[in-house]
């Protein structure tokens, strides 16, 4: 026979302490963030106008007002829509090979050991590949699509890990309850395990292309830089919001710094809204909406 | 529409592990088997055996015969998927598929293996759903999920999809394990029902249910710890809770055993 026990004084110290420690590092993860938000919104927003999401800086002089992103704009949702009609099939394909066909095997495992080695490719490196071997060696011409096969190389291995991090968490029940059934695998697989890991591999998706969409080195290289329209991808150069930041950025006027600000907070606002547009699809296919 | 099952000396490996060991037994169409035994002296994997499930486990084999009306089901042409459909499951844990509805749980074999009519879709749900006795609780929200129901009923939902694809055989894993004494004897009156049209076969813990609604028994036990599993004796059910002829039946039935 034990008695009750109380909670010593000690305890409920240590218990406060480390609360407050909690508490802390919350707030320090918090403060870079709010304070990035604070300053893009802060300074975006007097650019933040009709012209710049219509105009491009075709035109523009150096020292003159106006002028706006939607060449950049254009350029940076074509190139990743492209990056990620590349990288989705691919990476979704291997992700179900490893976790459905793999069985860990020999094959699986060298996947799975290239897919961590890709993880780790830095950017630069990226881009300079598809300028080697695509611009240099085949001798294509820079172009969107060459900045696409850029950042396809680094959403490949965010696709890969993310989707089969949600397909290994479909339970095997569900499987085995379709194969029961009668239902061939490849149908099961089709028609039961990516529904039920549907809005996971949505999420890890549009993590892929936040991550990608604000990359400049890897363009820098292979969309080369333009200061007008260019609504094709697959001929001559392109712009992309990223580029058009650094390159505003790079000037000294102070009418090239607002428009760099815009164009962050353009970025931004462009990531939240593929994000909020994935969440609708993930809602609208969840089983419990209909509840 | 109900087919026999005869299966001779039959072994089941999980990689080099052997779980269990020659086993031979007639099943009889129109009639319900009843499996009983000690926790893991593999009447689950027995059972995976008899519909080509047990090799869905990587690393999992069979040697021996399985006929279904004389036919071998591990034949080297019979192809696994074909077997399935002629041989249903209903697992120890109910197991709806969470991005369906009721409707489409019960549609869910007829939809995945091919082409059928709304219409023809429609009947066979309902009538799969009356035959699970689940009909009168779910008509009226046939397009909520199915995850959104309660145990026994998310149970008899799975009962009402393995009988939706009409199969000749169906085998059940310890339906009743998670479900209430209500829920058992309407999933025990339901298995009375289906046995007119089907061979069923159901492994349970529960001695009472055995007795109560299986015509023949079938006991399973390990020779000895850490042997493959056996077929220690089958018999009439009226037999084996009587008077069975091995002493370790009636020490398991009677609760006096290990
Ligand atoms: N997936 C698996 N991989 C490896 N071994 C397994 C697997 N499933 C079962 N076994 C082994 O096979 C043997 C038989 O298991 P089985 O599940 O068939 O027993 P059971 O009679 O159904 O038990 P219970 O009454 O507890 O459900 C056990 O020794 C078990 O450890
Ligand atoms: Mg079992």
């Amino acid at each position: 026979m034990t008695a009750i026990q109380h909670i010593s004084t000690s305890r409920r110290i240590k218990d406060r302490v480390v609360q407050g420690l909690v508490y802390l590092a919350f707030a320090l993860a918090v403060v870079p963030l709010v304070s990035v938000l604070w300053l893009v919104i802060s300074n975006g927003m007097s650019r933040f106008d009709v012209e710049f999401l219509t105009h491009s800086m075709n035109g523009i002089g150096a020292r003159d007002v106006g002028g706006g992103a939607y060449h950049a704009i254009v350029g940076t949702l074509e190139q990743v829509l492209l990056a990620s009609v590349i990288s989705v099939p691919i990476g979704l394909f291997t992700a179900i090979y490893l976790v459905e066909y793999g069985n860990n095997g020999r094959l699986s495992r060298a996947i799975s050991f290239f897919v961590d080695v890709m993880t780790g490719v830095p950017s630069v490196v990226a881009g300079l590949f598809v300028l080697a071997f695509w611009i240099l060696f085949l001798g294509f011409s820079y172009s969107g699509w060459a900045g696409a096969l850029a950042l396809s190389i680094l959403m490949m291995p965010t696709v890969v890990r993310s989707a089969e991090e949600m397909l290994r968490l479909v339970p095997v029940d569900l499987r085995e309850a379709s194969y029961a059934l009668g239902v061939p695998k490849w149908r099961t697989i089709l028609r039961v395990v990516l529904p039920t890991a549907f809005t996971g591999i949505v999420t890890g998706v549009m993590l892929a292309v936040a991550r990608v969409a604000g990359e400049t080195a890897p363009l820098l290289m292979t969309v080369f830089f333009t200061n007008s329209i260019n609504n094709d991808p697959f001929t001559g150069p392109q712009m992309g919001l990223p580029l058009f930041v650094f390159d505003q950025a790079a000037r000294p006027n102070d009418t090239a710094v607002d428009r760099a600000w815009t164009g962050a907070l353009t970025l931004i606002l462009i990531v939240m809204l593929l994000n909020l547009v994935a969440r609708l699809i993930a809602w609208w296919r969840s089983p419990a909406r209909g509840r | 529409m109900s087919k026999q099952i005869q299966v001779s000396g039959l072994d089941a490996y999980y990689g080099s592990h052997k779980a269990i060991e020659d086993v031979s037994m007639t099943i009889e169409p129109r009639s319900i088997t009843a499996f009983i035994g000690p926790s893991g002296c593999g009447k689950s994997t027995f059972l995976r055996t008899l519909n080509r499930m047990h090799e869905v486990i990587p690393g999992a084999r069979v040697d021996g015969k399985v006929l279904l009306d004389g036919e071998d089901l591990y034949a080297g042409t019979v192809e696994p998927v074909s077997v399935r459909r002629m041989i249903g499951m209903v697992f120890q844990r109910p197991n709806p598929f969470p991005t369906m509805s009721i409707y489409e749980n019960v549609a869910a074999g007829l939809r995945l293996n091919g082409r059928v009519s709304k219409a023809q879709t429609d009947a066979i749900v309902e009538e799969s759903l009356k035959g699970a006795n689940l009909w009168n609780e779910v008509k009226d929200r046939l397009n909520k999920p199915g995850a959104g129901l309660s145990g026994g009923q998310q149970q008899r939902l799975c009962i009402a999809r393995a009988i939706a694809v009409k199969p000749q055989v169906l085998l059940m894993d310890e339906p009743c394990s998670a479900l209430d004494p209500i829920s058992t004897l309407a999933i025990e009156d339901l298995m009375a029902k289906l046995k007119d049209e089907f061979t069923i076969v159901i492994v349970t813990h529960n001695m009472q249910q055995a007795a109560r609604v299986s015509d023949r028994t079938a006991f399973f036990n390990l020779a000895e710890q850490g042997k493959p599993g056996k077929v220690i004796e089958m018999d009439e059910t009226s037999r084996m809770f009587t008077n069975p002829s091995e002493k370790a039946t009636e020490d398991y039935i009677t609760g006096r055993f290990g």
